[in-house]
């Protein structure tokens, strides 16, 4: 049964090398285009989420900054959660934010 | 001899290039402008590779060559007398590249100049761009109006064709640059193996202006020096350049969705229960 379904929906739902070249060449683009290496595109979102946690408590977890390509431009995309008021104040959220004045 | 004449649009300078070298830019200008030349246009390729001149083997017209474009540069003829016209396609002519010269002994400013001459004759006058980012491709673009960036389902070819589609957007005239995918095959796509058109369109996000499957008679025309229209890969020369006169040419190379329906259809006409049978052509 489960043959049918793959003859059905075709072999190229499957992993075939084509989809890993697609997502490999999204990402070598990601830096060819923005002449940034990964490594300094890394040190920028760590940087830029020690920024803003400065100033604001951040849900670590759910941060996502990404280079992104919309036609032929780089968007730096970033969806920063902050935390509400009820989630600052317990005590679990204080693992990676050593640096956030919760005191003010 | 070229005659001079009134056209009723203004002509176009379009240069084929790639980045990557072998990807099929000399296949490309030949069959296309061969492609042009049936269709009624009044057509001038010119080979921009110069001292690895290709252009005039593939078009079977090396044994004629008299003068070449750096001698028309260096005033030692007049443009008209380094033009070769074709033998099968009377509206085609070739300006061959010299093969004892490097690519500095043409500038960027003499090739527009080449172009601005041959505009008053040629509906459409073709660049053969060298591979890489040197002199050689900037000396094919300086003139250009359009690009056509040829490349293949294949890593390598597609991160430099990037490359090249961003240089290209940082010239001046800033031309438009419209994409070839050259020898897809689509057995190959359709088992998950090669990039399909779609993933590199995807990719390179520009406007994609034709497939052009792997085909044989490529290098059976190139052994003749004679385009082949007539075959898989000639077809699909023929409609890119029906595409480039403005005719809204379908895309017919195979897609996911398209293969998905064609599936199913023979799937429920009790033709496709064999096991594998689905992937039949
Ligand atoms: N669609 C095709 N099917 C089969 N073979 C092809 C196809 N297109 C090109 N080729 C072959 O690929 C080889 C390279 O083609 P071509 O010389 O046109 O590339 P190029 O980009 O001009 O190379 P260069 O960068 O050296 O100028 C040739 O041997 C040619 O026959
Ligand atoms: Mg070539």
């Amino acid at each position: 049964m489960s043959s049918f379904w793959e003859r059905l929906l075709g072999r190229r739902n499957q992993v075939g090398s084509s989809s890993v070249a697609k997502q490999r060449l999204q990402l070598v683009l990601v830096s060819d285009r923005s002449e940034l290496s990964p490594e300094i595109i890394q040190r920028m979102k760590d940087e830029i989420i020690a920024v803003i946690s400065k100033y604001v408590p951040i849900a670590h977890d759910k941060v996502e900054i990404n280079l992104e390509q919309r036609q032929r431009d780089n968007w730096l995309v970033a969806d920063i959660p902050l935390l509400r008021n009820t989630q600052r104040n317990a005590p679990v959220q204080s693992s990676a934010e050593s640096s956030t004045p919760e005191d003010a | 001899m070229v005659q001079a004449r009134l056209r009723q649009t203004a002509s176009r300078v379009i240069t084929i290039t790639s980045g990557k070298g072998g990807v099929g830019k000399t296949t490309v200008t030949a069959n296309l402008s061969a492609a042009l030349a049936r269709l009624g246009k009044r057509v001038v390729c010119i080979d921009a590779d110069i001292g690895l001149r290709n252009l005039d083997l593939i078009l079977g017209v090396e044994d004629r060559i008299v003068n070449h474009i750096v001698d028309v540069v260096e005033g030692r003829c007049q443009l008209a007398q380094a033009l070769i016209r074709h033998r099968a396609y009377p509206e085609l002519y070739i300006l061959p590249a010299a093969q004892n010269r490097d690519k500095t002994a043409v500038s960027p400013a003499q090739m527009i100049r080449i172009a601005d001459e041959l505009r008053l004759q040629f509906d459409f006058i073709l660049i053969d761009s060298p591979a890489g980012i040197e002199r050689g491709f900037k000396n094919a673009v300086a003139p250009a109006d359009e690009v056509l960036i040829v490349t293949n389902p294949e890593v390598s070819a597609v991160r430099d064709a990037d490359r090249i589609i961003g240089m290209i957007e940082l010239l001046e005239k800033r031309p438009p640059s419209r994409l070839i995918i050259n020898r897809v095959k689509a057995e190959m796509v359709k088992r998950g193996e090669m990039l399909s058109a779609e993933d590199v369109t995807d990719i390179l996000s520009i406007e994609l202006i034709g497939v052009v499957p792997e085909d044989e008679t490529v290098l059976i025309a190139g052994n003749r020096g004679m385009p082949e229209l007539n075959s898989r890969s000639g077809h699909a020369f023929m409609e890119i350049a029906r595409r480039l006169l403005g005719e809204n040419v379908p895309h017919t190379y195979h897609n996911a969705s398209q293969g998905f329906f064609k599936r199913l259809t023979r799937l429920f006409t009790g033709s496709g229960t064999r096991q594998g049978s689905v992937f039949d052509e």
